[in-house]
């Protein structure tokens, strides 16, 4: 099989991987290969199909069709296998709350069987790396929600995996939070493989090394994030914040820009090529009193509005 | 070994519940304790120490059991058991993590009623051993149950079906009151169910009755301890693997 012959550059890969329950289809024929070593996020909103694809991964889920294989080993044939190379961190904190924090690291090394030094070592060095050593002793339900989620990616490191699984890992972190949570999975680079779904489009630009883009189970773009924002046709985007900005001035604009709309309090003009002081001109002379103006390099959220024509939280 | 791992953190999770502990211990006791004054107050035989001890004892398990299936029923839900699914555990250490450490509090259970009977004035006549056997193995059994409820009930579900069966198990058990003063289709009822029996046969043998004599209530009480608990490893085996 294909993917034996690569399992020497890859560390994950699905061949036509479908998943269907009952008449939805949530993951259509996905054929993907993230390198050992990387960071490969899978980006999409809610629904799109990135949790399916982990649990497929993990040996959680069977697929209704095509197959993966992590390391070389096939999820379907080999399951044991592929669940001693593996860590997952779910989209939801997956701690025991009575437990401590080291009595939960001290848990997951005893189900992969680790010896009582190499259990004390990990643990030691893990709560180091996740900045949770002098929470150490404290009931895991009494940390505050970024340190649970810090101690549930730790105890999906602590066995040592080769490939590691990160469903959603900053949802619902306050900013502070989920920048520190970047600064420990940036930390990882190069050292484990990463498969990392989001729906955080600023956390996949942050992290990740190659993403693909998902919506309604298929892969619709995958590249660098560079690559991605450079596939955009308008490459230049402007945004005008106005008083007195009218339906008639707006309609005109498109006269000059078909993709010009409107946006709350101000106007939004995309294009491959845009004047600055013709669009500025032009608002003046309709009488519009321009608040302010930026020219913005494309993001991903307007990549995925172009291969999609929705935004990705929508 | 690796459920041993799990199992500990089964345990944890259990005895570090105040309210756990208060239902698995500290009930017991106190209904001993009442039984045993409501009797000194009658003059009943019923609510002596050595008639009392094996009621409160299995009426201890039926707690057990449901804290056992909720535990379980709740950690099905979780992350935590999603996790765990994706490691190396085969459904064998799930159903080993998941029954061991409550015959452990079973067996603490057990000590910490005899001792509190033996304060109470328990007589042994017969075989202690044969006693602990029975107890034993009524524990696996609600055990076995407690862990098909937990298999294939919600956390909340597992609450009610846990509820009902320590009802079931006070009142068909014959726990407070002998069953033929309950009568007809419940006394059959309760006799058709392992409680009765083992109740009835640690009461008879704690009264010096040999193993022979209480043997048609034990095969009541092995054959039910082995339905209920490879019904529970099934299930359990099953959820595992689903």
């Amino acid at each position: 099989m294909g993917y034996i012959e690569d399992k020497n550059n890859f560390a994950i890969q699905t061949f036509n991987i479908t998943r269907k329950f009952g008449n939805l289809t949530a993951v259509d024929g996905v054929n993907l290969g993230v390198k050992k070593g990387e960071i490969f996020s899978l980006l999409g909103p809610n629904g799109a199909g990135k949790t399916t694809i982990i649990k497929m991964l993990c040996c959680l889920l069977r697929p209704t069709g095509g197959t993966g294989a992590i390391m070389g080993y096939d999820i379907q044939e080999e399951p044991l296998a592929v669940k001693s190379i593996i860590g997952i961190s779910p989209q939801e904190t997956a701690i025991s709350l009575h437990l401590n924090s080291l009595e939960n690291l001290e848990l997951i090394c005893g189900v992969y069987g680790m010896s009582k030094e190499e259990t004390k070592k990990r643990s030691e060095e893990i709560l180091e790396l996740m900045s949770l050593t002098k929470r150490a002793k404290d009931r895991a339900g009494k940390l505050s929600g970024g340190m649970q989620r810090r101690l549930s990616i730790a105890m999906a490191l602590v066995s040592d995996p080769l490939v590691l699984f990160l469903d959603e890992p900053t949802l619902g972190l306050d900013p502070q939070a989920r920048r520190s949570m970047w600064e420990q999975i940036a930390g990882l680079k190069g050292k484990k493989t990463i498969l990392l779904t989001t729906h955080y489009l600023e956390e996949a630009d942050a992290l990740a090394d190659r993403i693909a883009i998902i919506d309604e189970g298929k892969i619709i773009a995958l590249g660098t994030s560079g690559e991605l924002k450079n596939k955009i046709q308008d490459k230049q985007i402007m945004i005008v914040k106005a008083k007195n900005l009218t339906h008639e001035a707006i309609e005109g604009l498109r006269k000059i820009y078909p993709d010009a709309r409107e946006i709350e309090g101000g106007v939004e003009i995309r294009a491959k090529e845009i004047s600055f002081e013709r669009i500025v001109n032009y608002l003046h002379s309709e009488g519009t009193k321009i608040e302010s103006t930026l020219i913005k390099e494309p993001s991903l959220d307007d990549v995925f509005l172009q291969l999609t024509g929705k935004e990705i939280r929508e | 070994m690796r459920f041993a791992a799990l199992a500990s953190r089964n345990l944890k999770e259990t005895v570090r519940e105040p309210l756990s502990v208060v239902f698995e211990i500290g009930l017991p006791l106190i209904f001993m304790l009442m039984f045993w004054a409501l009797g000194k107050n009658l003059g009943e035989d019923m609510f002596t120490a050595t008639m009392q001890l094996p009621a409160v004892v299995i009426f201890g398990f039926s707690f057990l059991m449901s804290i056992s299936a909720i535990t379980l029923a709740r950690d099905r839900q979780s992350a935590l058991f999603l996790r765990l699914l994706t490691t190396p555990l085969k459904s064998g250490d799930f159903i080993a993590a998941y029954s061991l450490p409550y015959v452990l509090i079973a067996i603490f259970q057990i000590a910490v009623c005899f001792a509190m009977a033996a304060l109470l004035g328990l007589e042994i006549i017969g075989n202690i051993g044969i006693v602990f056997l029975i107890f034993i193995l009524m524990a696996v059994c609600l055990i076995g149950l407690g862990m098909f409820i937990g298999s294939i009930f919600t956390e909340n579900q597992a609450n009610i079906a846990g509820s009902a069966v320590i009802v079931f198990v006070a009142i068909l058990g014959g726990c407070w009151m002998p069953l033929k003063f309950v009568g007809g289709v419940f006394e059959s009822i309760g006799y058709a169910l392992p409680f009765a029996h083992a109740i009835d046969a640690a009461r008879n043998v704690l009264n010096g009755s040999t193993l022979g004599d209480v043997s048609i209530d034990l095969l009541w009480v092995i054959g039910y301890t082995a339905v209920f608990f490879i019904l529970g490893a099934v299930c359990l085996g099953w959820k595992t693997k689903e």
